[in-house]
C-alpha cells in the first residue's frame, strides 16, 4: 500500500472541502447570521490539515485498484466526519453522531434527516446541507481529478471506485477531460433547473438549494413539507422532470452534445429506465386515482409521476405522504428503491443496468438447462458483457442482500414495526431518504438508537460507493501487507541501531 | 492531438504509453479484450475492443476527430487495410507497420497510391541501428539528430586512456570546439560536465561530434584502432536478413547461424553469395568456436528468445574480443540489463516507438519550437532533445555566454544550413537552426523551457 499517496490525496480532499465551506460562510455573512463563524473555523482547520498533507508530493506515485478503493472510502468518511463539525459548533444539532448522520446523508445524497423541524435551521446550515448533496452527487474525487493535474493510468481506479455502475468507462481518452465534461454537464443542468424554478416564482434561496438537492439526487429540502410546500404544478413538475434527468446516465448527454443522438437513444439501459418509470407511474396512477384523488386522473398522475421519480432517481423529495397509499403502490415503491437510477448518473440504488445484467444472466441459466450445449452470450447494447463484469454484478447483488438483511436485524432491536425497519435500511442503503412507516415522507430518523444510526451511516456510505470500497477498507486482507511492511521497518530500525 | 492506435502488442502499448505521456489523447483498439484492459490500466488512454478494420469500431474510437491513425497489429495486410479505411473516413495521417520485405520494396508505390503517410518496419530499423553500431565499433550507443547529420555517441573510456585523470578542457585540446562531451555517467550518477570536470577511466561518456571528427576523437582518447571485418550473427530472422544485406553492402564478412533448416535455405536464396549461412544451434559453444568466434570482430545475438540472447552476449563479451550487440524484445528490467556486461543493447519496440514519436512531434510542430526528437540517454536519467527553432523568442540572437540556462542543461550542438556547429560562448541561436540539448531535467517541451 502506498500510504503516502493516499494521505496526499486525502489532503486534497480536505482542501476541496474547505473551499466548499466557503459558500455557507458567504451565505451566513449575507444573511447576517452568527453561525458563519463555526463554518469559517472548520474551513480554516480543514485547510491547514489539507495543506500540511499536500505540501510535499510523494515521490512514489505507484497506485493500484486497492489504493484507489481505500482512498475513496477514507475520503468519504473524512468528508462526513469533518463536514459534520459545523452543525455541532452552531448547536443546531447537539449530538455529534446525529450531525455525522445528517452529513453522511448529505454527501451520500440520501436525504434522510434526523431533524424534526428543518425550518428552524439557519440559512448557512440549510445551504450546507443542500450543497453537500451537490458535491456528493458527482463525487469529490471526480472533482479532484478534474482540477488537480494527476498523471498516470492509476487515476482511473479512483474514478472507478467513486462512480456508480457495473463498468465505468471513459467518455474521452483522458481521465481528466472526462471528469471535466461530466462536471460541465452537471453544472449546466443544475443552473438550468435553478433558472426554471426561479421562473416559477420560487424564491432565490429556495430554488438554488432545491436545484442542488435535485442535481445530486439528494432530497434535503429547506421546508418541513419538502416540495409539497410549493403548491404549484409547475414547480413540482420541473422538479419531477429534473429528478428523472439526473437519474439518467451522463454519457447519454455527452452523446447528445457530440451530435450522436441515434447512439444515445439506442441505449438499452435508457429504454429500460424510462420503461420501468412509465409502467410504475401507470400502475400507481390506476391504483390511487379512485381512493385518493376522487377520480381526478391528472392529479393522481402528477402525484404518481413525482413519487416514482423521487424513489427511482433516489432523490427523496415528497409532495404527498405515499405512506398512506394502497399496499400495491407502497410495495411497488419499495421495490423501486432497490432498482434505483441509471449507472453513471448521480442516483443511487442497484442501478438499472445491473438489473438488466442480472435478468439476462438468469435467463441464460434457464436457457442452458433447456439447451445444455447452447451458447448464450450476455450482451448489452449489442456488445458482449465480460464474465468479470457479470461476476461482479452477481456478487454485488449477493453482498447487497446480505448487508441489507443484517442491517435490518440490528435495526429491529429498536422494536419499531417491520415496515419501518425494512424501509429505513432500504431507503438509506439506496440513498433515497424517506421510506415507509415511521420513516415515511412525514417522519424522520431521530428516534433510532445510536447503534442503529451507526449502522445506517455505514449503509449510506456503502450504498453510495457501491459496497466494494467500504468492504475493501474493512477487509483485514487489505491491511495485512501494510502492517508487515511497518513491522519490518521497525525491526530493521532496531537492528541498525 | 487525437491519435488512434490499432494493436496493443509490445510496440502498440509502448507507443500508447509514450504518446500519452507527451500529452496526446490516445484511443487503442484491439480484438483481445485482455490486452486492451492491460493498456488502459497502465496508462491514461481509452480502449475499444474490436477489429480495427471495421468502420463502426473505428467510429467508436472517434475516427472523425482523429488526427492520426497508427496500425501496429502483427499482420501487414490488416495494418494496410485499417489505414485505407481510416483514410476514407477522415483526412487523418496514417502510419502502418509493414514487415514483409516484399511490401517494403514497394514502399514508394504504397505511400503514393494508397495515401499512407508512413510505413514503418521495425526489423529494418533495428537492423539499421545494429549496422550503425558496428560501423562505429568504439561506441556502445549511437543516437542521431538533424536527420542523421549529428551523432550523439556513448562510449566507455578505456583504462589506459590519456584522457583519464584530466579535466575535459585539457583532454580535448585542439578538438574542443569540434567535440563536446555532454554527459558523464559514473557510479550510477549522471553529470552534465563543464570544461573543468575530470574524466576518469571507466566513465561512460556521451559526446556530440560530426561524423568526421568521431574517429579523431577515438584515436586521441586512446581507443585501440579497431577495424571490423568479420561479423557473426546468431538467429536468422527478418532483422538478420536486413542486417546481413546492409553489412554485406558496406563490405563486411557476415556469417549467420540459424537453427531452422528451411530458414537457412531461404536466407541463402535471398542473400548475396558473400554471406555465409550456417545451419546449427547458436547456443552451442563448440559450434561458435568451430565457426571462428575467436576471430570475429562483431557479434550480434538476435534470436527470438531474449534470455538466450543475453546468455550468448555475456559469454562472448567475457571470453572474446568481439563487439557485441544484443537484441531484447520483451524483457522489461532495464535497470538490471544495464548492469550486465552486454555491450550494446537494442530494443526494437523502443526504436519503432521512437521513430513514430518523432513523426508525431514533427507534425505538431509546424509553428512552435517544440521538441523534434527525444532520446533517453543513460537509462532515462538524462535526455537529449532536438529543437527546431521556428519562432522568435528572447533567446534568439543572444550570445550563449550571456544566455542564462537552467541548471543541468547543456546546449551541445547547432545545425545551421546543413553545417554542424559545436557552439562556444560567442555563438548564438538563430531562427531556422536545429539545436541539440542534453539535460537531466525532465518535461521540457519547448526551446524556451531551457532558459532559467
Amino acid at each position: 500500500m502506498n500510504y503516502r499517496m493516499i494521505l496526499y490525496l486525502l489532503g486534497w480532499v480536505l482542501n476541496i472541502q474547505s473551499i466548499c465551506l466557503l459558500l455557507p460562510v458567504a451565505v451566513g455573512v449575507f444573511y447576517g447570521e452568527g453561525q458563519w463563524k463555526a463554518y469559517a473555523l472548520v474551513m480554516a482547520l480543514s485547510l491547514v490539515c489539507g495543506i500540511l498533507l499536500t505540501l510535499k508530493k510523494p515521490k512514489r506515485t505507484v497506485f493500484f485498484v486497492r489504493e484507489g478503493f481505500v482512498t475513496v472510502a477514507l475520503a468519504w468518511l473524512a468528508l462526513s466526519l469533518d463536514g459534520a463539525v459545523p452543525f455541532l459548533l452552531t448547536g443546531e444539532i447537539p449530538s455529534y453522531l446525529d450531525a455525522v448522520f445528517e452529513m453522511a446523508s448529505g454527501y451520500t445524497t440520501t436525504g434522510a434527516s434526523i431533524l424534526t423541524n428543518v425550518e428552524a435551521l439557519s440559512h448557512c446550515s440549510l445551504f450546507w446541507r443542500s450543497f453537500s448533496h451537490w458535491i456528493g452527487g458527482m463525487g469529490v474525487l471526480v472533482f479532484l481529478i478534474a482540477i488537480v493535474p494527476l498523471t498516470g493510468g492509476h487515476i482511473m481506479s479512483l474514478m472507478k471506485a467513486e462512480s456508480p455502475g457495473p463498468s465505468v468507462e471513459k467518455l474521452v481518452p483522458r481521465v481528466r477531460q472526462t471528469a471535466v465534461i461530466l462536471y460541465s454537464i452537471y453544472i449546466s443542468l443544475t443552473i438550468l433547473e435553478a433558472m426554471l424554478l426561479l421562473a416559477g416564482g420560487m424564491p432565490w434561496f429556495d430554488s438554488i438549494t432545491t436545484a442542488f438537492a435535485t442535481a445530486g439526487t439528494g432530497g434535503f429540502s429547506i421546508r418541513n413539507a419538502s416540495i409539497g410546500f410549493y403548491q404549484s404544478y409547475y414547480i413540482q413538475g420541473v422538479v419531477t422532470v429534473f429528478m428523472v434527468l439526473f437519474g439518467t446516465n451522463f454519457s447519454i448527454y455527452y452523446l447528445l452534445l457530440s451530435k450522436r443522438p441515434k447512439q444515445a437513444l439506442k441505449s438499452e439501459e435508457l429504454r429500460w429506465y424510462l420503461g420501468i418509470y412509465a409502467l410504475s407511474v401507470a400502475v400507481i396512477t390506476w391504483n390511487i386515482y379512485r381512493p385518493f384523488h376522487s377520480g381526478h386522473l391528472f392529479h393522481a398522475f402528477h402525484n404518481a409521476a413525482f413519487s416514482v421519480a423521487t424513489v427511482m432517481s433516489t432523490t427523496g423529495f415528497a409532495i404527498n405522504d405515499f405512506n398512506q397509499w394502497p399496499q400495491v403502490s407502497r410495495y411497488l415503491l419499495f421495490i423501486l428503491m432497490f432498482c434505483g437510477a441509471m449507472a453513471g448518473s448521480t442516483g443511487g440504488g442497484m442501478k438499472v443496468s445491473r438489473l438488466i445484467l442480472l435478468f439476462k444472466s438468469s435467463v441464460r441459466e434457464i436457457l442452458s438447462i433447456v439447451h445444455p450445449r447452447g451458447v448464450n452470450i450476455v450482451k448489452l447494447d449489442k456488445k458482449r458483457v465480460g464474465d468479470d463484469v457479470l461476476r461482479g454484478t452477481v456478487s454485488y447483488f449477493v453482498l447487497l442482500i446480505l448487508i441489507y438483511v443484517f442491517s435490518v436485524l440490528v435495526i429491529c432491536f429498536d422494536e419499531f414495526d417491520i415496515d419501518t425497519s425494512l424501509t429505513a435500511v432500504a431507503a438509506t442503503m439506496n440513498n433515497i431518504g424517506p421510506g415507509l412507516g415511521l420513516v415515511g415522507p412525514r417522519g424522520n430518523y431521530a428516534m433510532f438508537s445510536p447503534l442503529s444510526k451507526i449502522v445506517l451511516i455505514f449503509d449510506m456510505l456503502a450504498g453510495r460507493l457501491e459496497l466494494f470500497p467500504m468492504l475493501v477498507l474493512l477487509s483485514p486482507q487489505t491491511w495485512k501487507g501494510g502492517l508487515s511492511v511497518i513491522k519490518r521497518r521497525i525491526s530493521w530500525n532496531r537492528k541498525s541501531m | 492531438m487525437n491519435i488512434i492506435i490499432v494493436g496493443c502488442g509490445k510496440v502498440g502499448s509502448t507507443l500508447a504509453e509514450q504518446l500519452a505521456a507527451e500529452g496526446h489523447d490516445i484511443t487503442v483498439i484491439d480484438t483481445n479484450e485482455e490486452a486492451v484492459k492491460h493498456v488502459t490500466a497502465q496508462c491514461d488512454v481509452m480502449g475499444v475492443t474490436g477489429n480495427g478494420v471495421v468502420h463502426r469500431v473505428q467510429q467508436d474510437a472517434g475516427i472523425e476527430y482523429a488526427d492520426m491513425f497508427i496500425a501496429m497489429t502483427g499482420s501487414d495486410e490488416l495494418n494496410l487495410l485499417c489505414c485505407l479505411i481510416a483514410k476514407k473516413s477522415t483526412q487523418c495521417k496514417t502510419i502502418a507497420r509493414v514487415r514483409n520485405p516484399d511490401y517494403i520494396t514497394e514502399r514508394g508505390f504504397i505511400k503514393e497510391k494508397l495515401g499512407i503517410n508512413m510505413l514503418i518496419n521495425p526489423e529494418l530499423e533495428s537492423a539499421n541501428e545494429i549496422a550503425r553500431l558496428f560501423s562505429i565499433p568504439s561506441a556502445i550507443e549511437v543516437d542521431t539528430f538533424a536527420r542523421g547529420r549529428i551523432d550523439l555517441l556513448k562510449t566507455i573510456l578505456p583504462a589506459h586512456s590519456p584522457f583519464a585523470g584530466q579535466p575535459i578542457r585539457q583532454a580535448l585540446g585542439n578538438l574542443s570546439g569540434k567535440v563536446l562531451i555532454c554527459a558523464i555517467e559514473r557510479d550510477g550518477d549522471v553529470i552534465i560536465p563543464t570544461g573543468d570536470d575530470l574524466l576518469l577511466a571507466g566513465d561512460k561518456i556521451s559526446f556530440v561530434a560530426s561524423r568526421k571528427e568521431v574517429s579523431r576523437f577515438f584515436k586521441k582518447a586512446g581507443f585501440a584502432k579497431e577495424h571490423i571485418k568479420k561479423i557473426m550473427i546468431v538467429g536468422g530472422g527478418k532483422i538478420s536478413y536486413y542486417l546481413a544485406r546492409r553489412l554485406d553492402d558496406i563490405g563486411f564478412h557476415v556469417k549467420i547461424i540459424e537453427i531452422d533448416k528451411e530458414h537457412c535455405e531461404t536466407l541463402n536464396q535471398l542473400l548475396p553469395a558473400g554471406v555465409t549461412i550456417i545451419h546449427g544451434d547458436g547456443s552451442d559453444q563448440s559450434l561458435l568456436l568451430e565457426e571462428g568466434i575467436e576471430a570475429a570482430d562483431g557479434f550480434a545475438s538476435i534470436t527470438d528468445i531474449d534470455e538466450e540472447n543475453i546468455m550468448l552476449s555475456l559469454y562472448v563479451e567475457s571470453n572474446f574480443r568481439a563487439k557485441t550487440v544484443t537484441k531484447i524484445n520483451k524483457l522489461n528490467f532495464e535497470g538490471i540489463i544495464d548492469q550486465l556486461n552486454l555491450g550494446s543493447v537494442i530494443y526494437p519496440k523502443y526504436i519503432t516507438a521512437e521513430m513514430i514519436l518523432s513523426y508525431v512531434r514533427a507534425l505538431g510542430n509546424t509553428t512552435g519550437s517544440n521538441v523534434q526528437t527525444l532520446y533517453n540517454i543513460i537509462g532515462g536519467k538524462a535526455q537529449a532533445l532536438e529543437f527546431n527553432i521556428r519562432s522568435e523568442s528572447d533567446a534568439i540572437g543572444v550570445e550563449l555566454m550571456n544566455l542564462k540556462l537552467k541548471k543541468n542543461v547543456l546546449l551541445c550542438c547547432i545545425s545551421r544550413h546543413g553545417r554542424i556547429l559545436i557552439p562556444g560562448g560567442r555563438d548564438s541561436v538563430q531562427l531556422g537552426d536545429t539545436v541539440v540539448v542534453v539535460t537531466t531535467n525532465k518535461g521540457m517541451n519547448d526551446f524556451k523551457d531551457i532558459l532559467a
